[in-house]
């Protein structure tokens, strides 16, 4: 398999990775009143899944430079 | 005083000024070749261009009231941008092989380079773009008012839009923009269409916008309030702001699902962002950097968002003020007034970077796609005719931008204050979402045809206009309220928020469902119907099949000649003199031609010319312009195939390759087989004619020899004479037997036996045979048994062969029974359609070893040094043949030591039956062999 089919897969991969994060019902689980650290922990757990597929994308690209 | 009119002015056009100067110092580098874009960073800051005053404003507003809720906007392009490495990379080639200018021209490219379905995009376009720039209009010109009456009420100034127009900010603000627009993106034309100052000062202002957003955001969070915890802490108390902790306020989940999927078309479809990641992309490359820097740039702006917003709403808790303004009136309340005026600056970019790449990228169209061939068209004009058609272009742009703007500003002037920043956004998202199914079928599916892109885009659009684009009139009161309470004429099923009685779904997903489904449904059903046309045939290969682009695979399009000159002539009514030599020089180069000696035109100059065109006008208006000049021969069958994608030819070569190899190798296998075959037959001969030539030397020795001895010795008595010549006979006979049995074999082995088929009772032969040797089997003392059947149905077959196998059969039999108390047995049964003949003697027997040896030619079984052969050999090999001609089966059955039985079987076909015949399920045996009877 040559370098432009693997990368394009574990992106793939992100991309599904993403959507099943920030979509029902893992969503809703930390649709709570609880706050972790006096923040949300909706918004903590929306921008920390939200810089994990950055870091995830960032690995994958930049492990080929 | 810091915010004065005037110095906010000054300020802005400071700002606008200095932007000037960064394009202006890029163009020169790229004149000179040294590119200040062509980088990976610079890339992803235009790409930027996605945040607008919608992101800047709009956010916070949204955030005020939904809280996680302004999300998706941002969460969905993260997520596209992770498979750009797929999709956009594939586009970009696609755009740079065919010099695509614009997203209409993509589209139109892809469909056989048609102005129908481009001028149909740059509709859509257009009028899905117009919420998209009144939205930045109404930011810019608020921010303008927060700014200008200074004051700390903002909800005290009167809304924008409402004064008269030569009284209106933001009429001035589109002017403005609209000035900016053309100054920078149609000071000159290009072949392909780039503006590299463009491009940096959207970089620039990227910066600028994040920057502002940032220190509003620190400021706020860091120094108004303690860091994160004490502004959500003190949310926390205050039971009205709880809800925007969870998803309460953030719509329904198929909602937020949705907003996602919409987002994700905005990102790639919507004009500006095709712009900026299509056609000004320098090297594909930088697409791998941008696609983890963009969604990081839409991460750290949107950091802030919340915290603003809850310290907002802390601050302003009557709702006086509108949460769109939040980013300024902050600042302003608290007399901080650099931070507020770094945030209008930052406002600023943010806006005027959405509208001229977006103004830039629809002129383009309008004058590409739309006005071009309209002119070209329409004869009357002699437009291809004249010279410097460039200026002329250059004005349909700048015209187009000011309508725009102009346009913009009416559905401003038209929604009021009806809506919020945001839900204006998702209207002109929901607009571009139809081009979703047009681009990505084109660019995967080699189906995908013209009329389906035509069909699915216009449905998809009539269902936006109505589901969305009328009711955001009708809800400032330009159309009447009850369009949207009860529907046109009070039809409640047509009520444009509730189609066919779909409710429960807020407008946008409302709209993007029936919308979608229409259009994408539209498009493959029609798609798999219709047929495409050639030009269609060849676009669809050559995007989808991009990758596997080869450099001769430049198709055929043009089937003429022309001459140079006048392609000359062409190419300079819209490029320069300097531009048109350089290209033909760099051609006749690249393929040894020298312009002062050749000057026809061949097909492949006609392209390369029609590409050059393309990137300044566009595909479809390239190919009418050359058209015009270029007559056309018809396109020949020949040519046709010529023109098939290269690549396609190769693979169906290569696929045929291999079924030719495949089938010669089936039918070089089938060859050794016969010539296998042939050999063992050929040696089966050799065998055959030295037995057969034994086998005749036998007795014609002997008849030699009594021969001689009678003709030697003449006085020889008459009874020793005679006995002599009963020898002489006797051997005569038996090759003359075995002459015929020969003969026989040979004939029934090369089909040239004559059969006469009767139909026959096969008791009767059986009696008749044993009638023709009663008299020898009473003479040998043979003791002969008979059980055959009463009635037997009768058999269509040659009764003098069946005969012959009968006597053949009876003849072995007495001459292996037991010497001393022979004893024949001869049956005949009838079973299953099926009549079966059986033959016993009580003889020797024959090993299992041997039962299959009697039947082939020659071999005789028993020793034969010690006992004298007793046959021709031949009789049971002649005696299976018929038996297997007529569809039955002949074997042997034997015990050593107790007798043999020999016993065969043939079809019963009588006249009688001829009835069940015809039942398609049964069928004789004989019929089914394919042997029939008219042999």
């Amino acid at each position: 398999m040559n370098r432009f089919t693997i990368i394009g897969q574990r992106l793939v991969a992100i991309f599904l990775i993403g959507c099943l994060l920030f979509n029902y019902p893992l969503l809703s689980i930390f649709s709570t009143n609880d706050m972790l650290w006096g923040i949300p922990i909706l918004y903590i757990y929306a921008f920390s899944s939200w810089l994990i597929i950055i870091i995830l994308m960032i690995i994958v690209i930049e492990m080929w430079h | 005083m810091m915010l004065q009119g005037g110095i906010i002015l000054l300020f802005s056009l400071a700002y606008i000024g200095f932007l000037f100067a960064i394009a202006y110092y890029s163009d020169k580098r790229s004149d000179a070749g040294r590119s200040v874009i062509s980088n990976p960073y610079i890339y992803a800051l235009s790409l930027a261009v996605y945040c607008t005053a919608w992101t800047f404003y709009g956010s916070v507003g949204r955030a005020a009231s939904t809280g996680i809720g302004f999300m998706p906007i941002y969460l969905g392009p993260t997520l596209m941008v992770a498979l750009w490495y797929l999709v956009m990379r594939k586009i970009i080639r696609i755009s740079k092989i065919n010099r695509i200018t614009s997203i209409a021209d993509f589209i139109s490219s892809r469909y056989g380079k048609s102005s129908s379905l481009a001028g149909l995009v740059t509709i859509i376009a257009v009028v899905g773009i117009i919420p998209y720039i009144s939205l930045q209009l109404d930011g810019v010109s608020t921010s303008f008012d927060v700014m200008w009456q200074h004051s700390e009420l903002a909800g005290a100034i009167p809304p924008p839009g409402t004064a008269a127009i030569l009284g209106d900010t933001s009429f001035y603000v589109a002017l403005l923009l609209a000035t900016f627009a053309i100054i920078f993106g149609t000071r000159h034309l290009d072949t392909t269409e780039r503006h590299e100052g463009l491009v940096a000062a959207i970089a620039f202002e990227s910066v600028i916008k994040l920057v502002a957003f940032l220190v509003v955001g620190v400021y706020v969070t860091f120094i108004l309030f303690n860091g994160f915890g004490d502004i959500f802490g003190q949310a926390f108390q205050k039971p009205e702001l709880r809800d925007l902790f969870t998803m309460k306020n953030a719509g329904t989940y198929t909602d937020w699902t949705w907003l996602m999927f919409l987002s994700m078309m905005a990102i790639m479809f919507l004009p500006r962002q095709f712009q900026m990641t299509v056609v000004e992309n320098v090297n594909e490359n930088h697409l791998d950097k941008a696609s983890w820097l963009l969604p990081l740039y839409l991460l750290v702006i949107n950091i802030f968002v919340l915290p603003i917003a809850l310290g907002g709403l802390l601050l302003f808790p009557s709702g006086a003020v509108d949460a769109d303004t939040f980013v300024l009136t902050i600042p302003i309340s608290q007399g901080q007034e650099e931070v507020a005026m770094l945030a209008f600056i930052g406002g600023l970019s943010a806006a005027t970077g959405m509208v001229i790449v977006a103004t830039v990228s629809l002129s383009t169209m309008v004058s590409n796609e739309l006005v071009m061939p309209l002119l070209l068209h329409f004869g009357p004009l002699r437009l291809s005719e004249r010279r410097d058609l460039g200026g002329v272009l250059l004005t349909i742009r700048r015209c187009t931008i000011i309508l725009v703007l102009m346009l913009g500003y009416c559905y401003f002037r038209l929604t009021g204050n009806a809506y919020t920043l945001v839900s204006i956004g998702l209207i002109s998202f929901a607009a571009v979402a139809q081009f979703a199914p047009a681009i990505f079928g084109g660019i995967y599916w080699k189906t995908g045809n013209h009329l389906g892109a035509i069909v699915g885009l216009s449905a998809g659009f009539v269902v936006w206009t109505y589901t969305l684009f009328l009711p955001s009139l009708a809800e400032s009161g330009y159309l009447s309220p009850s369009f949207i309470e009860s529907g046109p004429f009070g039809i409640t099923l047509l009520k444009p928020y509730a189609l066919f009685g779909l409710a429960g779904l807020s407008p946008i997903t409302h709209s993007l469902f029936w919308s979608m489904l229409v259009n994408a449904g539209g498009y493959m059903i029609l798609s798999l119907v219709g047929q495409q046309s050639l030009m269609e045939h060849s676009q669809a290969a050559q995007f989808v099949d991009v990758y596997k682009r080869t450099q001769e695979n430049d198709f055929r399009l043009w089937r003429s000649t022309s001459s140079v000159t006048v392609l000359r002539s062409i190419l300079e009514q819209f490029l320069s003199r300097i531009r048109v030599d350089e290209a033909l020089n760099d051609y006749a180069k690249k393929h040894g031609l020298d312009w002062s000696k050749d000057d026809v035109a061949d097909a492949a100059l006609i392209n390369y010319a029609e590409r050059l065109l393309a990137g300044s006008v566009g595909s479809a208006s390239a190919r009418v312009l050359l058209a015009s000049a270029v007559k056309e021969e018809p396109v020949s069958m020949d040519e046709v195939m010529y023109m098939l994608d290269e690549t396609s030819k190769v693979i169906a070569y290569s696929r045929e390759l291999e079924i030719k190899s495949k089938e010669l190798e089936q039918a070089t296998s089938e060859l050794r087989a016969a010539n296998e075959q042939l050999k063992e037959v050929d040696r089966l001969k050799d065998d055959f004619i030295s037995t057969v030539t034994h086998e005749l030397r036998t007795p014609l020795t002997s008849i030699r020899a009594f021969s001689e001895i009678l003709h030697d010795n003449p006085d020889l008595d008459v009874e020793q004479r005679s006995k002599f010549m009963a020898i002489i006979l006797k051997e005569n006979e038996r090759l003359t037997r075995l002459i015929n049995n020969v003969l026989d074999l040979s004939k029934i082995e090369s089909g040239k036996m004559e059969w006469h088929l009767t139909a026959v009772d096969l008791k009767e032969v059986i009696e008749d045979a044993l009638a023709t040797l009663e008299q020898v089997i009473k003479e040998e003392n043979i003791e002969l048994e008979t059980a055959l059947a009463e009635h037997v149905s009768l058999t269509v077959t040659d009764r003098d062969r069946i005969t012959q196998v009968m006597l053949n059969l009876l003849s072995n039999a007495i001459k292996f029974c037991d010497s001393q108390a022979g004893w024949i047995m001869v049956q005949l049964k009838e079973q299953d359609y099926t009549l079966s003949v059986a033959v016993s003697d009580n003889g020797p027997g024959i090993k299992p070893e041997n039962q299959e040896i009697i039947f082939e030619k020659f071999r005789q079984v028993g020793d034969t040094l010690t006992e004298k052969p007793q046959g021709t050999g031949l009789g049971l090999p002649i005696c299976r043949q018929i038996i297997t001609y007529f569809g039955g089966d002949l074997r042997v059955n034997s015990i050593p030591g107790h007798g043999a039985t020999f016993f065969f079987t043939l079809p019963v076909v009588s006249p009688t039956e001829a009835e069940a015949d015809k039942e398609p399920n049964y069928a004789s045996p004989i019929f089914a062999n394919g042997k029939t009877n008219n042999r």
